[in-house]
C-alpha cells in the first residue's frame, strides 16, 4: 500500500473525535449543574456516595475476573466462544425470571448457567457429529439461543408480572441497578476464579500450549476445559449486570488481547490483563458518573479499547508510534550524514583549498531547492556539526551564505565518506563487482556500517589508500586532524 | 397469563387474515420478512462458504456507529445516510479486523471480538448521548421491529400511491443482489472456493471480497430497523447451513433460500402471533426449530448418515 500508516492514523482519529463527541454533552450536563471537572473527580476517586462505591468497586471487580479468565480466553483461541456463551446465556435468564417470578439473582444465576451449558453442548454436538464450521456453528448457536430469548423477554414483557423493568438492563447492562448482594456475587466470582488460577496454574499453562503432552503425562485436559468454561459462564454471568449480554465477550478479549502485545509470559500476562481489566473498570465507571445518563457497560469497553489503541501505538519497539518516531530520527540522521557528505566532496572537488563552501554549491550538489537545503542547513547547525556565516571575503551573491565544518562535523564527514568508499573497495575487490555497480550499494550501506566492521574491513583491504574510482579515501589521520587541511 | 397460550387454530391462522384491513397490514409484514431472509440467505451462502460467518455478525454489530454518526450530521432517518454511514463502518471494522490480523501478532478470532464490540460500544454510547436528537431506540437496533413495518411512509408518484417505502427499499436491495450474483456468480464462485486459482485466472479477489462485504452492510443496514442486529446474522447463517444439509452444489443452496425464506416468514409470523411476541424473534426461533431436524436427519452429512457410516 502506498501509505501503510495512513489508514491506522485515519481511524484512529475518528475514534478519536468519537470519543469527544459524547464529552460535549457531558460538558453541558456539567455547566448546568455549576460543577466543575475536578469537583466531580475528587468526589468519585473519594468514594463519597454508596453507589458510587457499589458501581465503582463492582466495575473494577468484574474488571479484574474478566482479565484474568480473558487471558485463558485469548490464548486458547476462544475469544469468539466467549461471544457465543454471552448470547447464549438469554433465554436462561428468561427462564430463570419467569422461574422465580420476580428479578432473584439466584433463580437467575442457575438458568443463565444451564442455558450456558446448553449453548456449549449444542456446540460441542455440531462440530462433533456435523460437517457444520466452526464460525458457522458459532453463528447458529449465538443467534439460535438469542432469538429464543428475544421471544421469551417480549413475551414476558407482554404478561402480568408487576417488575419486569430488571430484565431489559440485561441487554446493555445496568451499572446503577447494581445491589450489595449482586457485589457478593461478582467478588464470590472473582475468589473462585483466582483459586482455581492459583491451584491449577500449572496445568492449565501445559494443557494450553501442548494438548498431547499433557494428556500424556496424565493431565486432565478435558475436565480442565470444562472447569475454564463453567467459569467464563460466571464471569460472563456476574458481568452481565453492568456490561450486558452483546457487550460482554469484549471485557474478556480486549484486556487480554492488549496484554498480549506487552508481555510474552503467562503470569505476567495474567497480572498485565487482570490491571488492565480493572483500570477500564474503574475509566469506564468515572466517565459514566462524569456523563450522567451515559450507560457504563459500553463506556467500560470504549476505555479499555482506548487502552489497547494507547499500547498498540506507544509500546515499545513495535507500537506505530514508537516505529513512526524511530523511522523519523533514523531518516533524520542518514539525511544528516548525506549533507555532510556533499559538503565533504565539495570540499574535496577543490583539493580542500577552501575551509567553507557556499551553500549554492551544497544545493547543487545535492540536488534540493532553497528551502529543503536551508532546513538540512538548520539540522547540522542544530547538531553542531557545522557553523553558518554570511561571507565577508569573498564576493559571493548577495544573500548567499557560506558553510563551514566544526571539528566534529569534520571527523563525521570523514567517516561516512570512508565508509562509503572502504565498501566500494571491499565489493570490488573481494566480491568481484564490477566499479560501476558499487555505488548504489554503499550509498546505503554506509549509514549502518559499525566501527568493527570497518575495522575488519581495513584489514581485508590492508588500508587501501585509495577507492575503485581513484578518489583518497580519508585516512584516520585526516579525520583527527580536527578540520579541513589547510593547503 | 400463561408462558405459552392455549393453541386455537382460527386465532392463530385464521384472524390475522379474517377482515381487510388486517390482511393488508399482515401481508406486508410477511412480504418483508420473505425478502429479508431471501436477500441475507443469498448473500449469507457466500459468507458461510467463505468461513465469514462470524464476519457477518462482527459487521453488523459494526455498523452501528456509521448510523449513529450519519443520524448526528443529517439529523433525519434517510436512507441515503445511513447507508452510507453504515457502509464506512463497516468498511472500517472490517478493514481494523484485517489490519490488526496482518500488522500484529493477535489472532483473527480474537482481533473480531476486539473491534466489533469497540464500534458497537461507540454506536451505544453515541446514540445515548445524543438521545434527544436521534430517534433510534437501542432495544430496537437488538431485536427490531417489523410489526411496524406498514407504519413506513408509502411512495408516491403523480398521485397515485405505490405502497410502503420500506417494502420497496427492501425489494430494490433484494433485485440488486441477485442481479449481481448472476451478473458476478463465476467470479464469487471461483474466489469462494480457491482464491488463489481466482487471482491466477485474473479474477479481481479483493474486489470481490469489498464488494461482498458492501453487500452485507447494505443487507444489514436495509433489514436492520425490522430484525435488528443479531438476528440478521441468522437470517444470514440459518438458510444456507439449513440448505447445506440437503445440498451439495452452491446453486442448489442458494435457491433453497427462497422456499425456506417463505416457510420462515410464514411459520415466525404465525407463532408470534400464537404466543404474542416479537416477530423477528419468532421468525430466527422457526429458524431454529426447522435447522434441528435437517442437521440430524439431512441426507448429505446429517447426523443420522454420519452415524450410519460410522457403524
Amino acid at each position: 500500500m502506498l501509505f501503510p500508516r495512513l489508514w491506522p492514523t485515519l481511524i484512529l482519529l475518528l475514534f478519536l473525535l468519537c470519543l469527544w463527541l459524547p464529552s460535549l454533552d457531558a460538558r453541558q450536563v456539567e455547566m448546568l449543574k455549576d460543577q466543575n471537572f475536578w469537583d466531580q473527580a475528587t468526589r468519585f476517586f473519594l468514594l463519597q456516595d454508596i453507589s458510587v462505591q457499589i458501581v465503582v468497586l463492582g466495575s473494577t471487580l468484574i474488571g479484574i475476573s474478566c482479565g484474568l479468565i480473558g487471558s485463558y480466553v485469548v490464548t486458547r483461541k476462544l475469544s469468539l466462544f466467549g461471544d457465543t456463551l454471552s448470547h447464549a446465556v438469554l433465554p436462561g435468564i428468561a427462564v430463570g425470571f419467569l422461574w422465580a417470578g420476580s428479578k432473584d439473582n439466584l433463580a437467575l444465576l442457575i438458568g443463565a448457567t444451564g442455558a450456558g451449558f446448553l449453548g456449549v453442548s449444542s456446540l460441542t454436538f455440531l462440530q462433533k457429529y456435523t460437517r457444520v464450521r466452526q464460525d458457522s456453528a458459532l453463528g447458529i448457536v449465538l443467534s439460535g439461543f438469542y432469538a429464543v430469548g428475544i421471544c421469551l423477554l417480549t413475551r414476558i414483557q407482554k404478561m402480568e408480572f408487576g417488575n419486569q423493568a430488571g430484565l431489559d438492563s440485561f441487554l446493555f447492562g445496568q451499572a446503577s441497578a447494581l445491589s450489595v448482594e449482586d457485589l457478593w456475587g461478582i467478588g464470590g466470582a472473582l475468589l473462585v476464579i483466582s483459586l482455581f488460577i492459583l491451584v491449577a496454574y500449572k496445568k492449565l499453562l501445559i494443557t494450553g500450549f501442548d494438548l498431547s503432552f499433557s494428556r500424556s503425562i496424565g493431565i486432565p485436559a478435558d475436565g480442565l476445559q470444562y472447569a475454564l468454561w463453567l467459569l467464563l459462564a460466571f464471569c460472563v454471568i456476574t458481568s452481565l449486570q453492568i456490561v450486558g449480554v452483546i457487550l460482554a465477550s469484549a471485557l474478556l478479549i480486549i484486556p487480554a488481547v492488549t496484554a498480549s502485545l506487552l508481555v510474552k509470559r503467562m503470569n505476567a500476562y495474567l497480572l498485565v490483563s487482570a490491571f488492565l481489566g480493572a483500570c477500564a473498570g474503574l475509566g469506564g465507571s468515572f466517565l459514566s458518573f462524569l456523563g450522567k445518563g451515559l450507560p457504563t457497560g459500553p463506556l467500560i469497553v470504549l476505555v479499555s479499547s482506548g487502552i489497547f489503541i494507547s499500547v498498540l501505538c506507544l509500546r515499545p519497539r513495535t507500537g506505530i508510534a514508537t516505529q513512526w518516531f524511530f523511522s523519523r530520527k533514523n531518516s533524520l540522521r542518514i539525511q544528516r550524514e548525506n549533507t555532510l557528505k556533499a559538503i565533504y566532496q565539495v570540499l574535496e572537488k577543490n583539493n580542500f583549498e577552501n575551509q567553507t563552501i557556499p551553500t549554492q554549491a551544497l544545493m547543487t550538489k545535492r540536488g534540493i531547492d532553497r528551502i529543503e537545503c536551508e532546513f538540512e542547513i538548520q539540522q547540522l547547525v542544530q547538531a553542531e556539526l557545522a557553523t553558518k556565516g554570511s561571507p565577508d571575503h569573498s564576493p559571493a551573491l548577495p544573500g548567499q551564505s557560506i558553510l563551514s565544518l566544526t571539528p566534529r562535523g569534520w571527523e563525521y564527514a570523514c567517516k561516512i565518506v570512508r565508509n562509503h568508499r572502504l565498501w566500494e573497495l571491499y565489493l570490488t575487490n573481494e566480491a568481484n563487482y564490477a566499479p560501476d555497480h558499487v555505488h548504489e550499494d554503499a550509498e546505503k550501506i554506509e549509514h549502518v556500517l559499525g566501527e568493527d566492521t570497518i575495522r575488519q574491513l581495513e584489514r581485508i583491504l590492508s588500508n587501501p589508500k585509495k577507492d575503485p574510482h581513484g578518489k583518497l579515501i580519508p585516512s584516520l589521520t585526516d579525520m583527527e586532524l580536527g578540520g579541513v587541511p589547510k593547503t | 397469563m400463561p408462558l405459552i397460550p392455549p393453541f386455537q387454530m382460527d386465532q392463530v391462522f385464521i384472524e390475522p387474515w379474517s377482515t381487510s384491513g388486517l390482511l393488508t397490514w399482515n401481508l406486508q409484514i410477511i412480504l418483508m420478512s420473505i425478502l429479508i431472509c431471501w436477500t441475507c440467505g443469498l448473500v449469507g451462502s457466500f459468507i458461510v462458504v467463505r468461513r465469514m460467518a462470524l464476519m457477518g455478525d462482527a459487521i453488523s454489530h459494526g455498523i452501528l456507529p456509521g448510523l449513529a454518526f450519519a443520524f448526528i450530521i443529517s439529523g433525519s432517518l434517510g436512507l441515503g445516510g445511513m447507508f452510507i454511514g453504515a457502509c464506512l463502518a463497516g468498511l472500517a471494522c472490517n478493514f481494523c479486523i484485517e489490519w490488526l490480523h496482518s500488522h500484529t501478532k493477535i489472532r483473527e478470532d480474537a482481533a473480531m471480538g476486539l473491534v466489533f464490540t469497540s464500534f458497537f460500544a461507540l454506536g451505544v454510547t453515541l446514540i445515548s448521548s445524543h438521545a434527544e436528537n436521534i430517534d433510534l431506540d437501542p432495544s430496537c437496533i437488538l431485536y427490531g421491529e417489523i410489526g411496524l413495518v406498514p407504519l413506513a411512509e408509502k411512495i408516491k408518484i403523480g398521485g397515485t400511491s405505490l405502497g410502503n417505502r420500506a417494502i420497496w427499499t427492501m425489494a430494490a436491495v433484494f433485485i440488486s443482489t441477485a442481479m449481481g450474483i448472476i451478473l458476478f456468480y463465476r467470479q464469487l464462485l471461483v474466489s469462494s472456493f480457491d482464491s488463489t486459482l481466482a487471482a491466477s485466472i485474473g479474477i479481481p479477489v479483493k474486489g470481490v471480497h469489498i464488494g461482498l462485504m458492501l453487500a452485507l452492510a447494505l443487507t444489514t443496514v436495509a433489514s436492520l430497523e425490522a430484525v435488528g442486529v443479531i438476528l440478521v446474522v441468522a437470517m444470514f447463517v440459518f438458510p444456507p447451513v439449513t440448505a447445506s444439509f440437503f445440498f451439495r452444489r452452491l446453486p442448489l443452496v442458494l435457491l433453497s433460500t427462497l422456499p425456506l425464506g417463505i416457510l420462515y416468514s410464514i411459520g415466525g409470523f404465525h407463532l408470534a402471533h400464537w404466543l404474542d411476541c416479537s416477530i423477528a424473534g419468532a421468525i430466527a426461533v422457526v429458524a431454529t426449530i426447522l435447522f434441528i431436524p435437517a442437521c440430524l436427519l439431512g441426507p448429505n452429512g446429517g447426523v443420522r448418515q454420519r452415524l450410519r457410516q460410522k457403524m
